[in-house]
This record gives structure tokens, C-alpha cells and sequence, in this order.
């Protein structure tokens, strides 16, 4: 082919923009060809990724311009039937890659709508039988029948609804909220429109970490640009301010109204008494993401993927130490050892792999012995384990398990909202007695100390953030209770 | 008895009809549906460790103490969010509840001082309390980071801040959001630097927003705030339940004592006026009562000119019964009379009207609501037939539409304001009520935080009948009215009447508003909204019945159509059909503590206890027969009158009890000029006040500390006043004024103030059903309390007017006498503030005056510009009447052409530049609308330093040795 015809396409997604992706157009578009910005494949080790014709080059750089346009350039074959995306089920991210994110043309070519059409056509209550079918859970970590929530709101009587999609996506190494935001905005948009449709609400927020600039910036065009399609639906994109508290749903919206983010006690459940008072269906950005395909392709289908109650398919990122990270939507039942040693490649140094961390900075290390685990919120929970939102981030075994429980006190400190007191004053505590271990003082008491105090903010927290500092903590020590007690094992007690 | 707090059931009451009985440590218990599960544990006697749960604030959950287990489901709910289900089996005491508890506690512990012994809420600590509870004995944590050793902030002076003992429960923050609406605190940063403010980082609680009100020194479970005297004396031993003597709300708190020396008035949760809650003066200012100024000895001299001259009780009395009995010798009855006192018990307003007419042998008998609210008197009586309010405080609560005309409640009647502001906010989803301010000024209902007005009215002085007739233009002709109500309960035709008059085309919004200054389509707006809620016009029938009150003060009466306005405004509640029924109503909001109470004693001249016309020859018979004497039937003279006849030579004595008129009345110069014409001026006080200037006699009185007797708020609800401490001066009020009786030659034998009760129940028909025991027993009582009513009466009018049929009375606007012109361009109106009281008597005897040290005169920029005066300047205030000098306040809270001041400092002689205008049926002053000039002055006018210069020369006292 010659430069004029043809036609780069290279992603706009933030990974990609850290990685050169906008130098790397502009030189594309020197040499003469067309460049179409897309969103991103979600395989980061590949970043920035050129595409053209559906073969891929990765890694490229300004200098490779001349040899991908000639044609000499090496390749990675098609992209996808690359075996990390050709293994995936991408129900969610069926466009990632694929689509000009804020083009409504390419939208609506590639299906864009038709979930909404449909839900218009069968109406509310019809809508939510088949979300119920779905058998979706929320997908942010809690894994509440989303049907059930939906059905809860469209049963209360208010004169005023809401819907209100999460994407605070604070956890450390996930990035799929941010992707569907910056990738696929009209997919969430349009989520958001059958869930308002469903429950009878008239506004919805859509409450973005201000940490995403890129996502925010997409978003609120997407919303102006679609905004007479999802009439009289409207869509109001909202910033948060550096609090992952505020990932909290009830935090979020004291948020929303302007008020300090501070959990709020529940009952009265969002659902019935959320924002301003009023019923509100709050859900995570995959969680409404998922529903355009559900409306189009009807909730059985959708249940036909995964297993146990864990129906449909989860978009897991894979981040830490790993070979191959990215973005791997699979149906529910794929274990976590395929998870980082095939799919993901295992470690990126090369070292073997001591433990993973599941659900984010609050989620249980899981030894390489439970590596059988399938992804499915009973198994998890089972294993004193949770999915969150899927965070898969891998550690080799240079990794010291102590200083990463000290690190999850630490980063409960750091954000705790301060209302309830487990969490504002023991995440503190927690953290000058994990110093007191480290530095092997009387490690007996003060492990049982850490035991009790974990007990304390596991069943006393008023919210997850202090709730489920006790997993990684307590996941620490018993799976690697030698970071902790170590040379210090004949420590006499006191 | 060690110190008993009042019970808290942790979180508040809930009013529900239907009811859930739920099973907690194996007994059965039913509560309310909605009530949380530590309420119902509490209820019956069980009481779940807490700390950041309060029974006066809704449930927070932050503190994790009170956890309990649910059979059924997972995990350690708590008790406080948690609402009761049918059914429901709670274990409030395991091993695990036993161990998380301990948990909770160790981490408070850990990061707190260890003082116990030495602080101010030793024996007083909830903290201290929940750790003894829950059975903590050491705290095993290496602890690094604290919060302990913070700089303390004194700048209130009524409380101390503490950072260091706070556990950031956040009842403090929610006190000022959820009980005062003041929003004035809030918790800086988070997690653990969470840190409670009084506003920016900058503020200390003395700079900020914080009204004082103390709600949250209440709230503290710790020594974090805490009140200055407690700091001082220590934990009180016993407590007494009175009833507050600044405004008429009527708080009720409990006087908590060492002795006879008071510690704290913490408001009585079971206060049906206050319901827990105070303002700054009830709850802080009660110092005046030891303050050095305070008058302990009877004092009398020939002349005004000379120094007072102390001598004993028996040789005031005698020589002021002598120079009585002389002037009646001499002039005849009629040139005695006296004041009674708002601000004293009922049974002490009787005995003095009983003094006057049974005593001196005349009606002239008058009292401060002449000056405040005596239109109401009139205007309520004449519409309904009572001269009082229809509702109680609570009856807010169902208002859907409120509307507030010459009324400023957030500083006048605060508490009252507080719950008000509630109902406005909304909750869970039910809006909040719909509010209309009809006011010159930019008060606080017009905007603040969290509170605005649907429509703010900002008229010109002296316009209320004219706004309140276009309001009733637009209910007539588009149809609003309530004809089936005004069918049943109103007289038709005097209906039909006033409604051709105000449906006339000169009193639409349209044409009025050249009068007004009130935009048409604001006038339209509100009063559609007083008519149907906001919901839009339509059929009467169709629409939802909407509950819409009427609340006003001095900014209606103090007018020279005061009168006209209350029923103006009588008038518009008929027309709507809002009477008869919670939500609704006209509520005057009554200034005095006792002011109610003082007219319902017969403190007018033309009428006896219960409002009974002199000239009624059944009523005076009953009299007649148990005083054993002969009563006059002409009523007598008002106190404007009084002192016109002073001057005139016709009326030379004077007996007032607890009244300033020299500071409070019109016209100074003329009250001045008729105090000076009297031969004999008895002033029973506190204080050498501004009218003991041209007294003869002084009878010191006693505070409400230090007597028994009832008050009667706002509400018509009589409540109980207890002695906590033995009168400085000797005597009770109601005693002194019995000894002067008594030298007098009545021989009154009263020995308790109950006695009094009896003897008003017996001759008052609404006071039937009203003792000493009954109030005892329930509490408080409002009027009438009789056969039909033997509960008394909450609501008034149910079923029909007292009077049987609501009356409409057309009411003209006639535009004041008291004209603008180029000589006096702009017009000035008066008010109150939150922190000092009226003429200040007790208020600037306290520190309250940190907050308020003087007078200033609000001018709106381009007023202000127009003379080249900025904030802080000294201006002169001229009026036809006289002149005073004032410091300057520019903001635009004021409306171009109006400026505002406030009356509480006698040096500001507000009153030297009020006019004589006054009401035209009961002589209540036009306060409100006087006629002014402005102009920079370089410090005060020569009256205020000669009146100084005679206030020093009059209160020179020649002390006695001490004879005893």
C-alpha cells in the first residue's frame, strides 16, 4: 500500500498517550497517511499499537513509520486472532480497538443503540426481567443482583429519580472503567439511558475520579453529542476531588451533593433514599456497560456465560509484575492460575511469582498454591477472597508480604474518610504496630494485637474501606506469616 | 442524689400510628414503626453502649459501639441505624459484641488524654461511662500518632473548645445542622487529622458563624466543649425544672445547682415550647442576677435631683404609701396608676392590676404589650374573638406554606426560628414547606444557609395593609378562596363585602405596587402560593388541602394601622380556610417571656383577667365580690395617656414594676417630661434604669431564679416558674408588691404564689382548670383549660370561633401621618439581635455583650455613598422628634431609602427620634416607620451627653451603715 492510502489506526487511550501515542500519530500523519484515533485493544505490553488493515505493530515509534507504511515493518499478525484476544469473550469491550470513540456513525454501525431501541420497544418493566435474567451482579465489587437494585428503585414512589454510575474506579491496577469512559463513552451512556428507562428516572451523573482527565473530557462530549438521542434522559458528568472514599457509594453521593465525602449508614439503602433523597439506582461503570448487550442480545444470553451464580462475563485487568497486562474479558469460571501464568505470561521480570492481589488494594493475597481458584464470587469469598472489581495485580518473590500489609493500614489511613472509628483511628494504629514488627518488637503480642484489631475493623467498620482492610493484612499473614515473624521466630513472649 | 442527666434513648422519638414488637435479650417490647433498635432497647431499660448516638439528633453511625446480632443475618449491625422489624431477635450482650466493643473503646482510648481526675466532665463523660461499660482495662497500643497537648480556644465566653478530648463523634456539627440550622461547625480534612471547626481554619468559635446557642457544648459526650461555669464550680448536684424569662418562646430548662448556686441551664428535653433546645440569652446570660449593679436595697428620695438614699423595707414602704395616700387625698383616684410587668409572673401582674384597681381605686392599669403587641389584643379579638395565637410551636411541622410578615424569628424567637427552619429544609424525600417573607429587610429566613424564600416582599415601611390587601385581591379574583369554609364558619355577607372591596382594581398588585414598591407579579406569586401550595391555580375543589400559617411580630403591630394589619392578616386565614387545625393558623410571635400572660391578666385598662370588658357588669360583680370592693367601670388610661395627663397635672403617681419606659416608649422627650411631672415614681426593679432616673422610691425585685409563679409563652401555654435560690433582695416580687398593699391597708395574706392561681382560676372562666398541681402534674397547660377544654387547648377554633362567626373587617390603607419629605428623605425602621435583649436591662449584664456592643444604624450603599459615610462612621439620626448620634453599618440588607437599628443600649437613645404616631385603636407605637435625616456627625449629640451627664447625677446612691 502506498502512505496516501493508508489508514493508521492508533488508540487515544491514556496508556497509550503515556506511551507516545499522540507523537507517534502526528508522525504518521507527516508521512501522509490517514489516522483514525481509536480506542485501545487493551494489550498495554503492545502499546502504542499501529494498526492497519487489522494487522498490528507494536510497540512502534516515530522512527518505524516509514518501515509499518512500507510494509517491512515486523508485525504481530492480526490482531485479532492474537491468542490474548482470540481466548477473550468481549461482550463489554466488543469494540475496544475497533472504533473512533466519540464517532456516532461508528457507534451506531457497530450496534450502538439498539440495546436502548429494544428497551424503548418492550418497555420498563420487560427491561427489567431481562436484566434480571441476565443474572448481572454489580460489578464493582459487591456483586448485588443489579435487576434486584433496579426493580427496588422502579417500585419506590418518588416524583424524582436518578441514575448515577460510579467511576471513581479508584483501586490500584484496574483500569476498565476508564477504558469503557475514554474508549466506548456512548456504550455507558447508553447503559445508563435503559436503567433510567427502566425505573423511571429523569437525570442521571455520571461521577468520574478527577484523576481521569482524558475519561472526563470524552465523557462530557459524548454526552452533549448524544444527548437528543437519550432525551428526555439527560446525562450530567460530575468530578470527584482525591478522595477513594469516595468510590463508596453512599460517600459518593454526599459527594454529588456537595457535602464532604463521609460514608452514610445504611439502611435507608440508595436505592430507596439515595441521592438528594430520593431513589437511585447507583451502579459501576461495567455494571451499566453490560447492559446494552444484555437488551440486545436478550439476559439469557448474557447467563449463558460463567458459572454458578457468577452469570455473564467479567472485563479483568491484569497489572503488577506481569508479562502481559492488559484488559481480558472472559466469562466467570477461568482460574486464577491461567489467568497469570498463560494468559498473562506470568512475571514481567522474569521471576517467579510469590502472590496476587485480586480486587485492589483491599483485596486477600492469594499464594500460588490457590492458584485453582475460578473467578467466581462464592469461590473467592470461600477462600476468604473477593473479586472487587477485578484487579489482578501480580507480585514476584522479591516481594516483602509485611511491609505490603503495613502498606494496606497505611493506604487505609491515608484515605479514610474518619467518620467511623475502626478505620480512622485503627488503620493508624495498625500501621505504628506493623512498624513495631517490622522492627521486631515483641512480634508475638503484637501480631495477636493486628489479629484483634482486625477483627475490630472487619465486623465494626461502617464501610468497606475499613471493612476489608483486615483481607490483604490478614491474607498476609497467613499465607506468608514468614515476612513477618522471620528471624524473629524465637522472639520470647512477653 | 448524685447528677442525674435527663435518659436519652439515643435516637429521637418517631410519631407512627402503627406499631412493631420485635424480641431484644429475650423479652418482648413494642415501639413505633421506624424506631431504631436502640431506642426500643432503651425503652425498656436497657441501654446499649453508644457514643456518637443522641436522642435529640438522627442516627449517625460512626461511632461502632453500639453493635448488636440479629438472628437471621450476617455480620454486627448497628443498633442505631438499624430500624425494628416484626418480629425481629437481637442479642445486645455477647462474647463477640463483648469483644468488638473493647476493641472499639481501646482505639478511642488510645488517643486520648488520661485525665480523668482533674477534667471538667469527670462524673459528667460519656466517655468515661462506655469504657466503665464495656469493661476496658488496658490499651495494649504502642501509640505514635495523637491528637493530645492541641491549643484550647476560650474565645466563646460561655464555653471552652478542646481539641484534644475529641472523639470526632460529629454530634456537635450535627447539633448546629439539625437542631440550631445554624451550619456553623463542620470537621475539617479527614480520617485521622478529622478535626471539628468552627468555620475556615482561621475561625475560632468566637469569629465564626456560631450563634452561641450551646447546643453543642449539650450535645459533647466529653470535657471537649464544655461550659465555662462547670470548669469553674464542678458538676452540679440536683436539678430544677423552670421556665426562661427573656422571650416568648418559654424555654423550659433545668436549672442544675450546687446549692443555691446555679452551674448550667440545660434546656428540658420535655419542654413542649423548646423541646431541648435554647438560644444564647436562656441558656448563658443569667449572670445579671449576681451582677454588681444590681440594686439589694430599697432606696428612696424627695427629689429626683438628690442621691438616692438606702433605708429599710418598712420605711420605703411607708413613705411611698404615704405620699399615695396624699395624691389621692389630694388629686382623687385617677391620678394613680401603675405598670405591670411583662417580664414577671402571672400572679404577680395580678396582684399589681389587683393593687391598682382594688388598691388605688382606678382602672389605670397598663403594660408593655401597649408598645408591642396590643394590636393583636385588638385585631384577634375583634376576627376570632380571642386575643391570642391559634396554635402551638409544633403545629409548624405540619405547615405546608409558611408565611412570615414583620417578624425576624431567627433573632427574636430563635429556638422557635430553629424548628421553623426544619420544617423548611425538608427530609427524606418530603419537601420542604414553601416560605414567603414579607419584610423591608434582608433578614435571615430571605437567605442563608440551607434556608431561602420562595418570595421575599421587601415593602416599604408602613405598607402592610396595602401588600396584605393585594395579596387578598388576587385570592378574590382568581378564584383561591375557600367559599365552603367561609360558608360554614365566617359570616357570609361581611365576607361578600370585603370581598368587593379588596377585589376593586385600586387594590390589585398592579396598582398598589407604586405604593408598595413590591413588584405585581411577586405579590401575585406569593399569594397563589399562600392560597394552593405553589401547586397553580384551579378548582378549589380539585386541589390537595394545603396547610398554610401566618407567623408576625412587632413589624405588623408597631404601626399606626397596626391593628388593621392583624386583621388584615385574620382576615386572609379566613379567606383560605386555614384555621381550626395543625399546620395552619395566625401565630403572633409574642416578644416578653410574660407578655401573653400579663394581658391575660387584666393588665389593660379597659379589661379584667380573660379579657373582660370593665364596663361588664357581670364580670365586675364577680370581682367585686371576692376582693370586697367597689371596682370603677370607666377604663382608665393607657400609659401614652398617662403621661399626656402627667403632663397636664391631672395624673401624679405611678407604681412600675419590671418596665423601662424611658428606654422602651416613644418619644423620649415626652416620657421624660411626664415621669418629671410626677410627684410620686415607685420603680421596682433589678437595675437603676433609665426610668429610676426620675423615680422616688426603688423596690428592689427579684429574678426568676428566685420566685415561684407561671409564665404564660407565646403559645398560651402557662408554664412554671421554680425557685432555685433564696431572693438576694429579701423578697419575691409578688411579695413586695403585697407589702405595698399592705401599707396601703389592704391586708393581703397570700403566703405562696399558688394561692394567687387560685384565686385568678376562680375568676378567670379560661384559667378554670389551671393550679399549681395540675401544671406540676402536666407540665404546662395552654389556655383556655376549662370544661370543654380540660386538658386546655393546643389548637384554637376547631369547631367554630370562640366568638361564633369569623369576622371580615375591611381594612383601608391609610398611609401613616409620618411623611418623608426633603428635610427627612429616608425611613427608619427597628429591630432586634440575637444576643441582647430588648432594652439590654439583663443582656448588657452579661457577656453577651461581646457579641453586640452597641447600636448601629444598617445604611444601603447608595444611602451611604449619597453622604459620603463608609462603615464605622459616626452619623447623627435626625427625625422630627430629636436627635441622636450612632455608628453607621453599610449593607445592602436594607432596601435604598430604608435604614434599621436596633434599641438595646440606652446611649444610642434610639427612642429620643420615634415618633407619637401610633396604632389607631390601642396606642401602640409607630416604632417602625419614622422619618429620618443622616448625616456625618463627629460623635454623640448633645442630648446623649446631657442625658449621661443626668443618668450619673441620678444614680448616686448614699449607702447606710449596715444596721443589722
Amino acid at each position: 500500500m502506498t502512505a496516501q492510502s493508508a489508514t493508521v489506526r492508533i488508540s487515544d487511550d491514556a496508556v497509550a498517550l503515556a506511551l507516545g501515542a499522540d507523537r507517534l500519530a502526528a508522525a504518521f500523519e507527516q508521512a501522509g497517511a490517514t489516522v483514525e484515533r481509536v480506542s485501545s485493544w487493551g494489550m498495554h505490553w503492545f502499546e502504542p499499537l499501529v494498526e492497519i488493515d487489522g494487522i498490528g505493530y507494536g510497540n512502534a515509534t516515530s522512527a518505524d513509520v516509514a518501515a509499518i507504511l512500507a510494509g517491512t515493518a515486523p508485525d504481530i499478525g492480526r490482531i485479532s486472532d492474537h491468542p490474548f484476544i482470540a481466548r477473550q469473550q468481549r461482550l463489554t469491550f466488543a469494540r475496544a480497538g475497533k472504533t473512533r470513540p466519540l464517532s456516532l456513525e461508528d457507534y451506531q454501525a457497530s450496534g450502538g443503540w439498539a440495546g436502548l431501541s429494544q428497551a424503548r420497544a418492550i418497555g420498563p418493566e420487560a427491561t427489567l426481567e431481562q436484566v434480571i435474567a441476565s443474572g448481572l451482579r454489580g460489578r464493582g465489587g459487591a456483586g448485588f443482583p443489579t435487576g434486584i437494585k433496579w426493580k427496588t428503585v422502579a417500585n419506590a414512589p418518588a416524583d424524582r429519580k436518578y441514575i448515577v454510575c460510579n467511576a471513581d474506579e479508584g483501586d490500584s491496577g484496574t483500569f476498565a472503567d476508564r477504558m469503557v469512559m475514554e474508549g466506548d463513552p456512548y456504550m455507558l451512556i447508553e447503559g445508563m439511558a435503559i436503567a433510567a428507562h427502566a425505573v423511571g428516572a429523569s437525570k442521571g451523573y455520571v461521577y468520574i475520579r478527577s484523576e481521569y482527565p482524558h475519561a472526563i473530557a470524552k465523557m462530557r462530549a459524548a454526552a452533549q453529542a448524544c444527548a437528543h438521542i437519550i432525551a428526555p434522559f439527560e446525562v450530567e458528568i460530575t468530578v470527584g476531588a482525591g478522595a477513594y472514599v469516595c468510590g463508596e457509594e453512599t460517600s459518593l453521593l454526599n459527594s454529588l451533593e456537595g457535602r464532604r465525602g463521609e460514608v452514610r449508614a445504611k439502611p435507608p439503602l440508595p436505592a430507596l433514599k439515595g441521592l438528594f433523597g430520593q431513589p437511585t439506582v447507583i451502579n459501576n461503570v461495567l455494571s451499566l456497560a453490560a447492559v446494552p448487550w444484555i437488551l440486545q442480545h436478550g439476559g439469557e444470553a448474557y447467563a449463558a456465560y460463567g458459572m454458578g451464580r457468577s452469570r455473564g462475563t467479567m472485563p479483568i485487568q491484569l497489572a503488577g509484575n506481569i508479562k502481559h497486562g492488559g484488559l481480558y474479558e472472559t466469562a466467570f469460571g477461568v482460574t486464577l492460575g491461567e489467568l497469570v501464568n498463560d494468559i498473562g505470561g506470568g512475571t514481567a521480570s522474569g521471576r517467579p511469582v510469590r502472590a496476587v492481589q485480586v480486587g485492589g488494594p483491599l483485596g486477600a493475597y492469594i499464594p500460588v498454591d490457590q492458584f485453582h481458584l475460578p473467578f467466581d464470587y462464592e469461590a473467592f469469598a470461600a477462600a476468604d477472597a473477593l473479586i472487587g472489581h477485578a484487579g489482578v495485580t501480580v507480585f514476584d518473590d522479591s516481594v516483602d508480604m509485611a511491609r505490603m500489609a503495613r502498606f494496606a493500614l497505611e493506604f487505609c489511613a491515608a484515605e479514610s474518610c474518619g467518620k467511623c472509628t475502626p478505620c480512622r483511628l485503627g488503620s493508624v494504629r495498625g500501621v505504628e504496630v506493623m512498624d513495631e514488627i517490622i522492627a521486631g518488637h515483641d512480634v508475638t503480642g503484637n501480631l495477636a494485637l493486628i489479629e484483634d484489631l482486625s477483627e475490630t475493623m472487619k465486623y465494626g467498620s461502617l464501610c468497606a474501606l475499613g471493612g476489608f482492610t483486615p483481607y490483604p493484612v490478614m491474607s498476609a499473614l497467613t499465607h506468608f506469616r514468614e515476612d513477618f515473624v522471620g528471624e524473629h521466630a524465637m522472639e520470647p513472649a512477653e | 442524689m448524685t447528677y442525674q442527666p435527663q435518659a436519652d434513648f439515643g435516637t429521637p422519638a418517631i410519631k407512627s400510628t402503627e406499631q412493631v414488637t420485635l424480641t431484644i435479650d429475650g423479652r418482648d417490647i413494642t415501639v413505633p414503626a421506624g424506631s431504631s433498635v436502640m431506642r426500643a432497647a432503651a425503652e425498656m431499660g436497657t441501654s446499649i453502649p453508644k457514643l456518637c448516638a443522641t436522642d435529640s439528633l438522627e442516627s449517625f453511625g460512626s461511632c461502632r459501639l453500639c453493635l448488636v446480632e440479629i438472628d437471621g443475618r450476617r455480620g454486627t449491625p448497628a443498633s442505631c441505624t438499624t430500624p425494628v422489624e416484626p418480629g425481629m431477635v437481637v442479642h445486645t450482650q455477647t462474647p463477640q459484641l463483648q469483644k468488638l466493643r473493647k476493641g472499639v473503646m481501646e482505639l478511642y482510648i488510645s488517643d486520648h488524654p488520661l485525665d480523668c481526675l482533674t477534667c471538667a466532665a469527670n462524673g459528667d463523660c460519656e466517655l468515661q461511662d462506655q469504657a466503665g461499660a464495656v469493661g476496658l482495662r488496658d490499651v495494649r497500643y504502642p501509640v505514635a500518632a495523637s491528637h493530645l497537648g492541641q491549643a484550647k480556644d476560650h474565645s466563646n465566653p460561655y464555653f471552652d473548645f478542646d481539641p484534644s478530648k475529641c472523639i470526632v463523634c460529629s454530634r456537635c456539627v450535627r447539633a448546629c445542622d439539625e437542631v440550631q440550622g445554624t451550619l456553623a461547625l463542620t470537621v475539617e480534612s479527614r480520617g485521622f487529622g478529622s478535626k471539628i471547626s468552627a468555620g475556615l481554619a482561621s475561625d475560632n468559635f468566637m469569629g465564626s458563624e456560631c450563634v452561641s446557642c450551646g447546643a453543642c457544648v449539650q450535645a459533647c459526650p466529653t470535657a471537649t466543649l464544655v461550659e465555662k461555669k462547670v470548669v469553674e464550680i464542678g458538676t452540679p448536684d440536683r436539678s430544677v425544672v423552670t421556665t426562661c424569662a427573656y422571650c416568648g418562646v418559654g424555654c423550659t430548662f433545668r436549672a442544675e445547682m450546687r446549692g443555691e448556686q446555679l452551674v448550667r441551664m440545660v434546656p428540658w428535653k420535655d419542654g413542649k415550647a423548646n423541646r431541648g433546645h435554647s438560644c444564647v440569652k436562656g441558656r448563658f446570660a443569667w449572670g445579671y442576677a449576681q451582677h454588681a449593679e444590681r440594686i439589694l436595697s430599697p432606696m428612696i428620695r424627695d427629689q429626683i435631683d438628690q442621691p438616692w438614699r438606702e433605708v429599710s423595707w418598712d420605711k420605703a414602704l411607708s413613705f411611698a404609701a404615704d405620699r399615695l395616700n396624699a395624691i389621692k387625698a389630694q388629686h382623687g383616684p385617677s391620678a394613680l396608676g401603675g405598670i405591670t410587668s411583662s417580664r414577671c409572673t402571672n400572679e404577680e401582674t395580678f396582684l399589681v392590676q389587683k393593687l391598682v384597681r382594688a388598691g388605688f381605686g382606678s382602672n389605670n392599669v397598663d403594660t408593655c404589650a401597649r408598645v408591642c403587641h396590643s394590636p393583636t389584643g385588638y385585631g384577634l379579638k375583634t376576627t376570632f374573638g380571642t386575643s391570642a395565637g391559634t396554635q402551638d410551636f409544633d403545629s409548624v411541622e405540619d405547615s405546608d406554606v409558611i408565611l412570615v410578615i414583620g417578624a425576624n424569628p431567627t433573632d427574636a424567637h430563635p429556638v422557635f426560628a430553629s424548628r421553623m427552619k426544619k420544617r423548611l429544609r425538608g427530609k427524606d424525600g418530603r419537601p420542604g414547606a414553601k416560605l414567603i417573607v414579607v419584610d423591608p429587610r434582608r433578614t435571615d429566613l430571605v437567605k442563608s444557609p440551607h434556608i431561602e424564600a420562595d418570595h421575599h416582599l421587601a415593602l416599604r415601611p408602613g405598607t402592610n395593609v396595602a401588600v396584605l390587601t393585594a395579596l387578598a385581591h388576587v385570592i378574590v379574583t382568581e378564584g383561591l378562596a375557600d367559599e365552603a369554609f367561609i360558608r360554614e364558619r365566617c359570616d357570609w355577607d361581611e365576607y361578600t363585602h370585603w370581598a368587593e372591596f379588596v377585589s376593586l382594581p385600586t387594590n390589585s398588585p398592579e396598582t398598589l405596587a407604586a405604593v408598595t414598591q413590591v413588584p405585581a407579579e411577586i405579590v401575585r406569586a406569593a399569594a397563589r402560593t399562600y392560597a394552593t401550595g405553589g401547586t397553580g391555580r384551579g378548582d378549589v375543589s380539585q386541589r390537595p388541602k394545603i396547610n398554610a400559617a401566618i407567623y408576625y411580630g412587632l413589624g405588623v403591630t408597631e404601626h399606626s394601622q397596626g391593628s388593621s394589619t392583624v386583621m388584615a392578616i385574620a382576615n386572609l386565614a379566613m379567606a383560605t380556610g386555614n384555621i381550626g387545625r395543625r399546620g395552619v393558623g395566625v401565630n403572633p410571635l409574642r416578644g416578653q417571656n410574660n407578655v401573653q400572660g400579663a394581658c391575660d391578666m387584666g393588665s389593660f385598662p379597659h379589661e379584667l383577667s380573660g379579657y373582660r370588658h370593665i364596663s361588664d357588669g357581670s364580670a365586675r360583680a364577680l370581682f367585686e365580690a371576692d376582693w370586697g370592693v367597689s371596682l370603677d367601670p370607666e377604663p382608665g388610661l393607657r400609659i401614652p395617656n398617662m403621661l399626656d395627663a402627667a403632663v397636664d397635672g391631672s395624673f401624679r403617681a405611678i407604681y412600675i414594676q419590671g418596665e423601662d419606659i424611658l428606654q422602651s416608649d416613644p418619644n423620649t422627650h415626652h416620657v421624660a417630661a411626664g415621669l418629671a411631672a410626677m410627684d410620686c415614681v415607685i420603680v421596682h426593679d433589678l437595675f437603676l434604669n433609665e426610668t429610676a432616673n426620675y423615680a422616688h422610691v426603688f423596690l428592689p425585685g427579684s429574678t426568676f431564679l428566685e420566685k415561684d409563679g407561671t409564665f404564660t409563652n407565646a403559645e398560651r401555654r402557662i408554664q412554671l416558674v421554680r425557685k432555685v435560690m433564696t431572693p438576694l433582695n429579701g423578697m419575691e416580687d409578688w411579695e413586695v408588691t403585697q407589702a405595698l398593699a399592705n401599707a396601703l391597708g389592704l391586708g393581703w395574706s397570700y403566703n405562696h404564689p399558688s394561692e394567687i392561681m387560685d384565686e385568678i382560676s376562680r375568676l378567670t372562666p379560661s384559667f378554670a382548670g389551671v393550679s399549681f398541681a395540675r401544671l406540676d402534674q402536666e407540665g404546662s397547660l395552654q389556655w383556655p383549660v376549662n370544661d370543654a377544654n380540660p386538658d386546655g387547648s393546643p389548637i384554637m377554633h376547631v369547631d367554630g370561633f370562640v366568638r361564633g362567626k369569623g369576622k371580615f373587617v375591611v381594612t383601608d390603607y391609610v398611609p401613616t401621618d409620618e411623611k418623608t419629605g426633603p428635610r427627612f428623605p429616608l425611613l427608619l425602621t427597628t429591630g432586634r439581635i440575637l444576643s441582647q435583649y430588648n432594652v439590654g436591662a439583663q443582656t448588657r449584664r452579661t457577656d453577651n455583650s461581646r457579641w453586640h456592643e452597641e447600636d448601629v444604624l444598617e445604611i444601603h450603599p447608595v444611602d451611604a455613598e449619597d453622604r459620603g459615610l463608609k462603615t464605622g462612621d459616626w452619623v447623627k439620626l435626625a427625625s422630627r422628634a430629636g436627635e441622636t448620634t450612632l455608628r453607621t453599618l453599610v449593607t445592602d440588607r436594607v432596601a435604598p431609602g430604608v435604614v434599621y437599628t436596633t434599641f438595646h443600649h440606652p446611649d444610642t437613645q434610639a427612642n429620643v427620634v420615634t415618633t407619637d404616631y401610633s396604632d389607631w385603636a390601642t396606642n401602640c407605637p409607630e416604632y417602625k416607620v419614622t422619618a429620618v435625616q443622616i448625616s456625618a456627625s463627629n460623635g454623640p449629640s448633645d442630648w446623649q451627653r446631657d442625658y449621661e451627664a443626668l443618668s450619673e447625677r441620678s444614680r448616686r446612691v448614699v449607702h447606710t451603715e449596715a444596721a443589722e
